[in-house]
């Protein structure tokens, strides 16, 4: 990306992103005091919502939530409404900061599509989850102990069963265990309110029965070469995603497109650094090319409008070497982006890669650690949240980097870039990126500690006495 | 977020938590290799409790910790850090946090192990499920860091 747009899509805010967070952090408000007694600033924050959505085709169900509010027990009908009014109103938000981005990036988008059908069978696995986010809507975050943090445990239970209830199931046990971690919050402690929101409201829309069936039909079918630029590593007490950013060039000579791919697991809190990759050991095809920094040959991988590709290991083989910054250097400027689904728009998914080059990195250690990339005067921050440690990529790399590739992100109300792989300036050939321990370990010191702890074995010996008695 | 937790080795205590006002967890027998006990702690007054996933006691506890509740407070310490388990189980300062978790004294109690080990089995079931290749985009809100 280069210094003169960067300054601009840093030094502003594009118009109406303010005052619709202000609508939500009105909801937010309300939700952290309790739906069952909202309060005069809740009950305007409400009216706010109302009015916002008024001509909407959400107007009417909006309106009716507002009005059951403080008025006995609130209808789950309410809370599917202002869920989806507050998804309205961050998906908006989405809108405007990736429109912005695109323009500074110059990157041309996919028109959307038509969202997908909704499901038409009633699902009677979701009520237990319902019934949960019913129960925390009411008692509020300030409201919530440690018997309603630990509900989710039992919502859960018929989700982890069906593989297509897995996001919400996943989305459930994080929200529960941050749940479990905090409340009853003390007295002096104000909740992560637009945090909390976004996962509640997130929560309600998929545990309606007309959420559309994941991962949806396959648009189409690809092949051709994908060169990996890097991974984005996901991770809370119980699940771990990797979802690996790519450009394909289809083998039909079409242009190259930005895509994705995603393998996740299930786990438990003890799996964490050099020991979560094992549990993704299943996609050998993927993992080698990610720690051997190489291309991947695919055939007839289904393809989702939103630029997902559904990995099939047994559908792709291993490649030559692939320079991934040598193949952003060629691919990503022109690359064409796929459009984001409906029901995925939240400024939380922004997540465009881009290449940056010919900066200064600047560390800070006061009043917390800190880093800026330093682009001609346009200063960027590196997010230190987004820095998983299953890989060498540490502060000391991104700090004597040279060039990256990463992810535009737009967290807590600012741009930032997450590194995926860096270039150190002293020499750009020592390359260091977050995927580089995915069949192992490449830091001595890790690789011994893995093969002495070994926890991944340790509990599937424990599950295989215990489980299958 | 939820802070994380660090790796350590298993094969002692597999399983620990801070859950119902106590650290409890599962801890491997020193001599029988199939047996188990459920030991916990609450936090103060520190009451303590161990017996194996059959409910017999454990001969070891008496007005002080037996040795499974201290690999489990050895354990949970790694798992949590120190001074999380100690705020946990408000250990009074005065002495270092490591001495003061080293030297619990509390009320013998029997608790019932079923529920523990029940959570510990749900716990191993997590490794049984499938993993998935469609995108789970809520994942977003869960970057891989470290944060404490």
């Amino acid at each position: 990306m280069l210094p003169a747009p960067l300054t601009g899509l840093l030094a502003s805010t594009p118009p109406g992103v303010d005052e619709a967070l202000e609508l939500t952090d009105g909801l937010d408000a309300v939700l952290t005091d309790g739906l069952a007694r909202p309060g005069a600033d809740g009950a305007r924050a409400l009216e706010d919502l109302a009015a916002a959505t008024g001509s909407s085709p959400l107007a009417a169900p909006v309106r009716e939530a507002v009005s059951s509010v403080g008025a006995g027990p609130v209808p789950a009908a309410s809370l599917a409404a202002l869920a989806g009014a507050r998804t309205a109103l961050t998906g908006a938000v989405h809108d405007a900061l990736l429109g912005a981005l695109d323009t500074a990036l110059g990157r041309t988008r996919d028109e959307a599509g038509a969202p997908a059908a909704p499901s038409p069978e009633p699902a009677p696995e979701l009520e237990g989850a319902r019934s949960w986010l019913t129960e925390l809507a009411v008692a509020g975050w300030r409201g919530v102990d440690r018997d309603l943090a630990a509900g989710a445990d039992a919502a859960l239970t018929p989700l982890l069963e069906d593989p297509s209830r897995r996001r919400l199931a996943v989305l459930l046990d994080g929200l529960g265990a941050e749940l479990r971690a905090h409340c009853p919050l003390p007295g002096d402690q104000d909740p992560p309110a637009r945090r909390w929101g976004d996962l509640w409201a997130r929560a309600v829309l998929l545990a309606q029965d007309a959420f559309p069936a994941w991962p949806g039909a396959p648009a189409q079918e690809a092949s051709g070469r994908l060169l990996p630029l890097g991974a984005d590593v996901h991770q809370h007490p119980t699940a771990f995603q990797v979802q690996v950013h790519a450009l394909l060039e289809p083998s039909d000579g079409g242009p190259v497109r930005l895509v994705r791919t995603s393998v996740s697991a299930l786990k438990v809190d003890v799996l964490t650094r050099e020991s979560v990759w094992g549990l993704l050991s299943e996609h050998t095809a993927l993992l080698g090319a990610l720690a051997e920094h190489r291309a991947l040959d695919i055939e007839g991988m289904p393809l989702l409008d939103g630029g997902d590709l559904i990995w099939h290991d047994d559908r792709a083989h291993k490649g030559g070497p692939a320079d991934r910054f040598a193949a952003a250097r060629l691919h990503l400027a022109g690359a064409a982006a796929p459009a984001v689904p409906a029901l995925e728009r939240h400024p939380a998914r922004i997540a465009e890669p881009v290449l940056l080059e010919g900066y200064a990195a600047k560390k800070t250690t006061k009043p917390a650690l800190a880093l800026e990339l330093d682009l001609d005067g346009a200063r960027l921050p590196v997010s230190l949240l987004r820095r998983p440690d299953s890989s060498s990529l540490d502060v000391r790399a991104a700090a004597g980097s040279g060039a990256c590739i990463g992810l535009m992100r737009w967290d807590a109300g600012r741009w930032s870039v997450q590194m995926l792989g860096v270039a150190a300036k002293k020499d750009p050939a020592d390359q260091t990126h977050t995927a580089d321990w995915a069949m192992g370990p490449t830091d001595p010191k890790f690789a011994t500690a893995l093969r002495n702890s070994d926890p991944l074995g340790t509990l599937r010996e424990r599950a295989g006495k215990l489980l299958r008695k | 977020m939820v802070p994380t937790v660090y790796g350590r080795k298993l094969n002692k205590v597999p399983y620990v938590e801070l859950a119902d006002g106590r650290v409890q967890g599962v801890v491997s027998s020193g001599s029988a290799g199939e047996r188990v006990y459920v030991s916990s702690v609450s936090a103060a007054p520190h009451t303590l409790s161990c017996a194996t996933n059959n409910n017999r006691p454990c001969g070891g506890l008496g007005g002080r910790a037996c040795k499974h509740i201290g690999s489990l407070i050895a354990e949970a310490s790694r798992h949590y850090g120190a001074e999380r388990v100690a705020a946990y189980l408000r250990v009074d300062g005065g002495k270092s946090t490591e001495d003061a978790l080293a030297d619990l004294q509390g009320p013998v109690s029997r608790e019932s192990t079923g529920v523990v080990f029940t959570r510990f089995l749900r716990y191993l079931s997590y490794l049984e499920y499938p993993g998935a290749t469609a995108p789970v985009p809520e994942l977003h809100w869960f970057p891989a860091g470290r944060f404490n």
